[in-house]
């Protein structure tokens, strides 16, 4: 049974706030997914010829968290790379399908993939600063080297405003000329969310954000993720279940078909997905009875 | 396995052991040796003249080699010129634009132009520059010693940029920042120790190569320092011209100049080494 998972949901851990806006019946309607959000239609990816994902829809409710879920290989890193175009950088890769970001196809044939991860930002597994630069540089990265402003004190306020977001503000204003490699490794990844914050996205990304993390830095994240959700869109791929029952609003399961081509199989608010799941194999996952 | 089997053995591996480090130290010893050599012949050349004035008329004694040293900067400042931008260009096309077949073959070519013997591309030079300008210059030489360069500029840049580990690339592209600028503002940076390495050690490669000089510089008795007007010596010409000259006085300079150049470019080697070392 969903049991183990339901008295999660209902005593969370001592001093952790649900989400808020959390409802358990919510559903999102393409109108909302529409105006802020993300609508995924029919999206399909391949690697050469390996079909990674078929067909797969989502729609993502604005400034709500999105979870996907599910079993290792199952496409979960391949779908949330193709809602910013990260996916055709690996050799090789590509992928059809509709995206949506404020109604406009980010796979529209004028449309640049360069402006779409302007507008989409992503957060990686593993903290990825560059070590060549500095804090504040690498804060001010995004911004910079797109030429979007010339101003120092205007790059200034940006990194600032970046570094508040990511709540890592206090602990690196007194070092911002300081390497980034300096950084423990729950630093770094705020410094990388700050990074991606900075340009201002509408959409954020957030490929396993904690997997490279301990517990306490993973708890830090998963509050700033809350905390971010009040003004950002938010999709994060986890194979933590404990975590996308904890921080998300909406969760999305996927799987491998025969093929090893991945589906989405369910989707719904967080808390029907994991007290009463529609699928068969969602109960099975989530149960731990595989994956 | 009885007792004898056994010590034979281990003999066996101590007396090859031995060869092998002494086969080691016989590669540290010869360096070592030339430089000892050089400086013990030359020594007697090795004065301030020697760097500051010009050769003396034949049979003569005194003079030195200045014209020479200016012409070796000439022509290797001219070669790095040409060399290690298109060289790094090629690298960077290499490691992050080339897809397989292209990159391998251009690989392949990179390295078969590594092996081609460095006379013929003096006299390829001659061919298409030296004929065509109408005389020799420190710009057939610069070029003649460029695509001496440019091969091994190209591979070491294309090693250093590759080992640049990939999440560096993605992080700066899902920043919406462009791939050219990823590349310029991130992947250059990061590799930037690398680089500068595979410049320096392809310019103490360029700065003793003899033969592509003897058909694109020429040499010159006298101090050249235009760029495309006329002849133009080399201290790897010098030594040369000195050496089957039938003056002791030359045959000493000829030492001297032989220290001088082996020095040079086992002390930009020894930079290049030190550079890619220290983190």
């Amino acid at each position: 049974m969903t049991g183990g998972f339901h008295s999660q949901l209902q005593a969370p851990i001592i001093g952790y706030e649900m989400p808020t806006g959390r409802e358990p019946q919510a559903r999102v309607s393409e109108a909302d997914a529409l105006s802020g959000g993300v609508v995924v239609h029919e999206l399909d990816a391949w690697y050469g010829s390996f079909q990674a994902l078929r067909s797969v829809d989502l729609l993502v409710a604005p400034k709500r968290i999105t979870a996907v879920i599910g079993p290792s290989g199952c496409g979960k890193s391949t779908f949330i790379r193709c809602l910013n175009r990260m996916h055709e950088v690996v050799p090789g890769a590509r992928a059809s399908g509709q995206v949506l970001l404020r109604g406009e196809d980010i796979y529209g044939s004028s449309v640049d993939a360069v402006g779409v991860r302007r507008r989409v930002g992503m957060v990686f597994q593993k903290p990825n600063p560059f070590p060549t630069m500095s804090v504040f540089d690498n804060v001010a990265a995004g911004l910079r080297l797109n030429g979007f402003l010339v101003r120092r004190s205007q790059t200034a306020e940006a990194v600032e405003k970046g570094l508040r977001q990511a709540a890592l503000w206090d602990e690196v204003k007194d070092k911002l000329n300081r390497p980034a490699t300096e950084l423990s490794g729950g630093q770094q990844q705020r410094l990388c969310i700050a990074r991606a914050l900075a340009v201002e996205p509408e959409v954020v990304l957030m490929d396993e954000p904690c997997s490279a993390l301990d517990p306490v830095a993973t708890l830090r994240i998963e509050e700033l993720m809350r905390e971010l959700a009040k003004e950002y869109t938010i999709v994060i791929v986890t194979h933590n279940m404990q975590q996308a029952a904890r921080v998300s609003h909406f969760t999305a399961v996927m799987m491998m078909a025969e093929d090893r081509a991945g589906e989405m199989i369910e989707f719904g608010a967080t808390e029907e997905i994991f007290t009463k799941p529609k699928d068969k194999r969602t109960e099975d996952y989530i149960t731990g009875r595989f994956g | 396995m009885s007792i004898s089997t056994y010590r034979r053995r281990r003999a066996t591996n101590a007396v090859m052991l031995g060869l092998c480090a002494a086969s080691a130290f016989a590669a540290v010893g010869v360096l070592l040796l030339i430089l000892g050599f050089v400086l013990a012949n030359g020594i007697r050349s090795l004065n301030l003249d020697f760097f500051t004035h010009m050769p003396s008329p034949a049979g003569e004694s005194g003079g030195g080699v200045a014209n020479s040293i200016a012409g070796s900067f000439l022509t290797v400042g001219l070669a790095a010129l040409i060399g290690i931008p298109m060289g790094v260009g090629a690298g960077i096309f290499l490691s992050e634009y080339a897809g397989h077949r292209l990159g391998d073959v251009i690989r392949f070519t990179a390295d078969v132009l590594t092996g081609v013997p460095s006379i013929v591309v003096g006299i390829v030079v001659y061919g298409l520059i030296v004929l065509r300008m109408g005389n020799f210059s420190a710009l057939a030489a610069g070029i003649a010693l460029a695509i001496i360069m440019l091969p091994i500029v190209a591979r070491s840049s294309e090693e250093m940029l590759r080992l640049v580990p990939h999440s560096q690339r993605e992080a700066a592209l899902a920043l919406g920042i462009s791939r050219w600028r990823t590349i310029l503002s991130v992947v250059m940076p990061a590799a930037q120790r690398g680089l500068v390495t595979g410049g320096l050690l392809a310019v103490a490669r360029a700065a003793g190569e003899t033969a592509p000089l003897i058909f694109t510089a020429l040499g010159n008795r006298f101090m050249n320092l235009s760029v495309t007007g006329g002849p133009i010596d080399a201290l790897p010409l010098r030594i040369w011209r000195y050496g089957i000259g039938p003056y002791d006085e030359w045959h000493q300079q000829a030492w001297a100049a032989s220290f001088v150049l082996v020095l040079t470019v086992f002390v930009i080697s020894l930079t290049a080494r030190l550079l890619l070392r220290r983190r």
